[in-house]
């Protein structure tokens, strides 16, 4: 089915469920177009095994556009690979050279336990945002859209944060595993806005305390989540909610 | 027959949503803590649905295939969503979205439903805006809105190319606090594989723990579903690589009728197919065909780059075609006339199967105003590209980043290449006003029912329904169904109807690992999607529909008895997840074609070559065919079609013309 003429190895991270002992395995392909995308390549594999009786290698995808943040391939050492703003679905074939030995391992961190091959449990997430990471509005108790002017710089900067896919590449990429990025970038988005301020305080605390809650690690600033982030999420974000988390503090028992 | 009626209130059309909703019965709050209702998909109208029915103090399981409710397919949305807000004082109106609509999807959808989809609509954004959804905003700090397709105003809502995610993650916030409270239990990576039915009421859902292969028994007062469209039919589509139809084809075999399932959009500007390996396609927002102008050569096989032909040797073909609204023409409209001169011979690039969507000419004007502000005189072109080259990125540059990341080339520097796609369902599950199917208890919401759009949906209007039906429609409509539901207590899971929708499923699963054939589930896909794009695509006629229903019909022997499905049904295992999926799809291609056959009329996004008129537009029937195809399963895989006639009483029926 494919049409290129690259050959590659491929060294991919095979585990059979979370309490099974994992390995890298070796594959060899031929014939991979520089137009594939990475996934598309894995599907390529992905055939070949079946048509040999062995198991498919098991991933997380589904939009393969860059929005859905469910692919979390760690490709040569890099969450979503080599290149930069971009996910693993978004990686094509022509960004690497025939003859190249590739290795695709999982995320890896305490709180992203391995499912089986490349997928991970990611749900510590959900709890974050199930902590705080929202506007307590309940279905039709808002005013007029246009009674609330936001500056639109503001407004931009709010997007920017929000901009977050939640794939988890910045807890993968990180020595401490830490989720500061991830968790930052959701507190900034509401924090900038003026809807987001009744529940500042107690929602910088409620999350920080789950994040810490669901083992990941802590910032020593070391850059790596911003670097790999595929929607550029800014460091900026972590600084705003230790500050907020700071401040939190100083905030009387009743306000926070 | 189960009950087909749409129940559409009675009254003047601008006064029936009003006056249902202020004489629904209701449920009182004690009521409400034990009543319990199933919601399976967490998309725009599933996380909606799910959050707003536990404010209101409902308890709510929902239900998603995917790792985490925000990756529901919703998040893919990119351009922008329709309100009724005219903040641009351009002459919109609750009346011109509901006409907009009604002729956009060429006089195929329900008055009453469109009617209040365009009442709602506003309320939506105010919504979003209060969750903390960022939505573009002018420098006076109020909220920006662009133009969409089939419409003469400005009244979509965006949040740069991005707004289903922005819109999506705004509903999941709101489902993760429901969560977080314990008002929603969330089974993530769970997919339905059957609806349980007692009594003819929906009772509840039989779903399958995704990583450990476990089949588990939920029950429900009620069961909504709110799991999307089947675009993947085709194979190749903008759908995620998940989306499937499963769901919503378990209730049609339930007793549930499918509303018009012929009815598939294909989108105008997408990324041409490059080649065997792709497994799917990329949408280019509509938003861009604000600022793009489409065109082709004036000459057939061109071969020059397209920079290098003069302005007077290019076709503008939908301006030419359709001079009043151009090339924002509606999404139908404009995959036609792309696919007319390709076939002609005008297409471009190495398929020769796509045309050029080219941005020069506004970023020129951009930069001209550009430099006007910066009191730059009599610029030159290369200053006022520069100039607007910072306008564009500004306002479509993820998508520009996307077209460079996947092709390869610049569309700063050279046009677009793109290609009409298959994008969205119109059809989907029958559903009364009440968004209730014709199982009694089993609701649709969102793209899974097939409510709003009649035979073509306008853009930016997806994003509307689906908010609309699961914040604001289905939170007062279940009421009249559930205030009837109190005395009933939770049915035990061991009840007969449990053991046995269980055990059908298991057999099932069991039975596609048992076939260990020679061929992958990807390979019979990919088969089918073949037959429905060349046979029950963009263009349609009753040979090849008639031939596409025997190869199906050939397809689905063959997949059921030559299908290898590795692996084992009690471990996380995606090849028996898809075998599943595309099961389901094979039988839904092959209803589609009937629907296609059925209709003898082109409308909408379903063109019968057989009926056009001599300037090629779709030639509806009104006579014969101003009606709701609704598909009754029978068992054996047969149909069986009744009509639901549809009214118009409030606008005038006539031929949709964009010239």
């Amino acid at each position: 089915m494919s049409t290129g003429n690259m050959n590659l190895t491929l060294k991919v991270w095979r585990q059979k469920n979370n309490k099974a002992k994992g390995n890298l395995v070796d594959y060899k392909l031929s014939e991979i177009s520089p137009d594939m995308s990475f996934l598309e390549m894995f599907d390529v594999l992905n055939e070949q095994l079946i048509n040999k009786g062995d198991e498919p290698i098991v991933f997380d995808h589904d939009c393969r556009e860059g929005i859905c943040g469910a692919c979390s391939m760690y490709i040569n050492g890099r969450p979503h690979g080599p290149k930069e703003g971009i996910t693993t679905c978004q990686l094509h074939m022509r960004s690497f050279k025939d003859g190249d030995t590739i290795v695709v391992e999982p995320w890896r961190a305490k709180a992203f336990p391995v499912i089986k091959d490349l997928t991970v449990d990611r749900t510590a997430f959900d709890r974050i945002i199930a902590a705080g990471g929202f506007i307590s509005v309940n279905t039709g108790n808002a005013q007029d859209a246009n009674n609330l002017p936001i500056p639109k710089l503001q407004a931009d900067a709010s997007f920017e944060a929000a901009a977050c896919i939640g794939c988890g590449a910045c807890v993968a990429t990180c020595k401490n595993a830490s989720a500061m990025l991830f968790t930052s970038a959701k507190i900034s988005q509401l924090a900038l806005l003026p809807q987001g301020q009744p529940e500042r305080y107690r929602r910088v605390q409620s999350m920080v305390a789950q994040m810490d809650a669901e083992g990941f690690g802590n910032c020593t600033n070391t850059g790596a989540c911003e670097a790999e982030c595929p929607k550029g999420i800014s460091l900026e974000n972590i600084a705003r909610m230790n500050r907020d988390f700071y401040s939190a503090k100083f905030v009387s028992e009743e306000e926070v | 027959m189960a009950d087909f009626n749409a129940n559409i209130p009675e009254g003047e059309l601008t006064v029936k949503w009003t006056k249902l909703r202020s004489s629904m019965p209701l449920v009182n709050p004690a009521n409400k803590r034990s009543i319990e209702i199933v919601v399976v998909g967490s998309g725009l109208a599933g996380a909606s649905a799910a959050a707003t029915l536990a404010e209101m103090g409902y308890k709510v399981k929902c239900f998603c295939f995917q790792d985490s409710p925000r990756r529901a397919h919703s998040i893919a949305a990119q351009g922008g969503i329709n309100a009724a807000k005219n903040y641009q004082n351009d002459g919109d109106s609750v009346y011109r979205l509901f006409y907009d609509t009604i002729k956009g999807g060429d006089y195929r959808a329900r008055e009453a439903n469109v009617h209040r989809l365009a009442e709602v609509s506003a309320n939506i954004i105010d919504q979003c805006v209060a969750q903390g959804v960022p939505l573009a905003r002018e420098y006076g700090g109020l909220l920006d809105n662009r133009s969409f397709g089939g419409t003469q105003v400005q009244r979509t809502f965006y949040a740069a190319g991005q707004t289903g995610q922005q819109l999506l993650l705004g509903a999941y916030s709101a489902l993760e606090r429901q969560i977080g409270m314990g008002k929603v239990e969330m089974f993530t990576r769970h997919e339905m594989l059957d609806v349980v039915v007692i009594e003819g009421k929906a009772r509840g859902i039989i779903a399958r723990n995704l990583i450990t292969g476990e089949l588990e028994r939920h029950f429900g007062h009620a069961v909504l579903l709110g799991t999307g469209g089947y675009g993947n039919v085709f194979y190749l589509s903008t759908n995620a690589m998940g989306s499937n139809v499963t769901a919503a084809w378990k209730a049609h075999k339930k007793g549930a009728f499918f509303g018009n399932p012929c009815f598939t959009q294909i989108h105008p500007t997408c990324i041409p197919v490059s080649g065997d390996h792709q497994s799917k396609l990329t949408l280019m927002s509509e938003s861009l065909r604000n600022d793009g102008r489409i065109w082709v050569p004036k000459k057939k096989d061109d071969p020059r780059k397209a920079t290098d032909i003069p302005e007077d040797e290019r076709d503008y073909y939908l301006e030419r075609r359709y001079p009043a609204f151009g090339n924002l023409v509606p999404r139908d409209v404009a995959s036609r006339a792309a696919k007319e001169r390709c076939d002609a011979g005008y297409g471009v690039g190495v398929s020769k199967l796509a045309v050029y969507l080219d941005f020069a000419a506004n970023t020129e004007r951009y930069g001209r105003i550009e430099a006007t502000k910066h009191n730059i005189h009599n610029p030159d072109k290369e200053t006022c590209m520069r100039l607007g080259r910072e306008v564009v990125k500004e306002k479509y540059g993820n998508l520009f980043d996307m077209y460079k990341q996947i092709t390869g080339e610049d569309p700063y520097e050279l046009p677009m290449r793109i290609y009409p796609a298959v994008h969205y369902t119109m059809g989907g599950l029958w559903v009364d006003y009440n968004l209730m199917t014709t199982v009694p208890g089993l609701y649709a919401l969102g793209e899974a029912n097939f409510s709003d759009h009649g035979a073509n949906r306008l853009g930016a209007s997806a994003l509307m329904q689906g908010l609309a039906d699961g914040y604001f429609v289905i939170p007062y409509t279940i009421g009249s169904y559930l205030s009837k539901e109190l005395a009933t207590k939770p049915i035990p899971l061991d009840h007969p109807a449990f053991v046995e929708a269980e055990a059908s499923v298991k057999s099932i699963l069991d039975k596609f690992i048992a076939i260990k054939g020679t061929k992958s589930v990807d390979h019979f896909h990919k088969k089918l999607g073949k037959i429905m794009w060349e046979k029950c695509g963009m263009a349609r006629n009753a040979k090849g529909l008639t031939e596409a229903i025997s190869e199906i019909q050939q397809l689905r022997k063959d997949f059921w008895s030559d299908v290898r499905v590795p692996g084992s049904t009690d471990e996380f295992n995606p090849e028996l997840e898809k075998a599943g999926r595309v099961a389901d799809f094979i039988e839904l291609g092959e209803l589609m074609c009937m629907d296609a056959l059925n209709r003898n009329e082109s409308c909408g996004g379903h063109f019968r070559e057989e009926y056009q008129t001599e300037e090629g537009e779709a030639l509806r029937d009104d006579v014969n065919y101003a009606y709701v195809s609704a598909w009754e399963f029978k068992e054996g895989i047969s149909f069986e079609l009744h009509k639901e006639e549809l009214k118009f009483e409030n606008i005038k029926i006539a031929q949709r013309s964009y010239k």
